[in-house]
């Protein structure tokens, strides 16, 4: 057994790219359900980055973002995060319940927490599709702060296999409000569930 | 004219006087800064995990927090600091997620913060301030004119250590 992604090997990658793929367009496709309109979304875009090019993607180390972090449990165990900027999360928000002069408030954290438990499950549910294998998460817990600081839960969970993060990002816009929404997914199985994963889609590490 | 040396996730850096070391956005990770004040010489580890001895993927020495503080003192040595005139000031190891079923792997800062304090003492470097723990991040800047360490948090303010 290897105690090491090898984030570098095309086929793995690939994979996980596919996987990213198809979880974010069920999850697209979720977001439009809850908000009944269209969403559109782009190619995800899954990245390979060193910890330090993490934080820049959600600008820079300082800026406050929003955090959604669920735990992975079942056949396979881990982690999966769902991260936005502050003027993305307010417009995620707005698009399933617009208001005059949306803020951050108590009301906003919990549709959050909601939002991004259906985004998140619609996530793991796909991959669950696709590898047979049964895969829930746990309540979410959210937290808003410095992107770092956030980030620096999955580069952790990534750090004990290796020197990179592997991070998803999703662009979702509601075709009619133009409102943009820019989210990153991390997956992150356990070292022994990627083995899992992988080999339950035909691909060994 | 001091300079401001920025130090990355998983990575270490040591400084002269009259230039300064600052980390951004430490969450669970812990910050480790060591002083010599007859010197002046500085060194800021930003460090992600307790040990790399559990870890076969440990070329990185400043990921860890027992290969970090070994790297962090040999090159303030070698720079003419002496580790028995070192001080340390720690921050960083919070928790950004809680859940009521709490599991060991939630609990990486504490386990960082408590790996650091360990290894610090035994190396008999003495800790002069520890601003660990809590739910939220922190950006460290630390001084060479006099050890001063100023920790900012996003709505917590500015505190001086």
């Amino acid at each position: 057994m290897s105690d090491q992604l090898n984030l570098n090997n095309s086929i793995v990658l690939d994979v996980l790219r596919e996987i990213g793929n198809i979880g974010a367009g069920n999850a697209a496709t979720s977001l439009a359900k809850m908000i009944d309109k269209k969403v559109d979304m782009k190619v995800p875009i899954v990245n390979v980055l060193e910890f330090d090019e993490v934080p820049e993607m959600l600008g820079g180390p300082e800026n406050v973002v929003c955090g959604i972090f669920f735990k992975i449990e079942g056949d396979i165990t881990g982690s999966i995060m769902f991260v936005l900027d502050q003027s993305s999360a307010i417009n995620l928000v707005d698009l399933l319940m617009p208001r005059d002069n949306a803020e951050f408030d108590e009301f906003t954290i919990s549709a959050l927490k909601e939002i991004g438990n259906i985004l998140s499950g619609a996530y793991v549910s796909s991959l669950s599709g696709l590898t047979n294998l049964k895969i829930k998460i746990s309540i979410p817990a959210l937290a808003i702060d410095m992107a770092g600081a956030i980030l620096s839960v999955p580069a952790i969970e990534f750090g004990q296999m290796g020197d990179s993060v592997l991070i998803i990002q999703n662009e979702f816009i509601e075709t009619n409000a133009s409102k943009k929404v820019d989210g990153y997914f991390f997956l992150i199985p356990d070292m022994e569930s990627y083995e899992v994963l992988l080999g339950s889609l035909g691909v060994t590490l | 004219m001091s300079t401001m040396i920025k130090v990355g996730m998983a990575d270490l850096k040591v400084a002269d006087f009259p230039n300064a070391l600052t980390t951004l956005g430490l969450g669970s990770c812990v910050g480790i800064c060591l002083y010599d004040p007859l010197t002046k010489v500085t060194g800021m580890a930003h460090i992600m995990l307790p040990s790399s001895k559990a870890i076969r993927k440990n070329e990185n020495v400043a990921k860890f927090a027992d290969t970090a503080i070994a790297e962090l003192v040999s090159q303030m040595e070698s720079k003419g600091a002496k580790k028995s005139r070192f001080y340390a000031k720690i921050a960083g190891g919070a928790q950004m997620f809680s859940f009521s079923s709490q599991n060991d792997a939630m609990k990486i800062g504490e386990r960082n913060a408590e790996a650091v304090r360990m290894i610090l003492k035994e190396m008999g470097i003495p800790i002069k301030a520890d601003e660990t723990g809590g739910n939220f991040g922190r950006t460290i800047e630390f001084y060479s004119e006099d050890g001063k360490l100023l920790i900012k948090t996003a709505g917590k303010g500015i505190k001086e250590l």
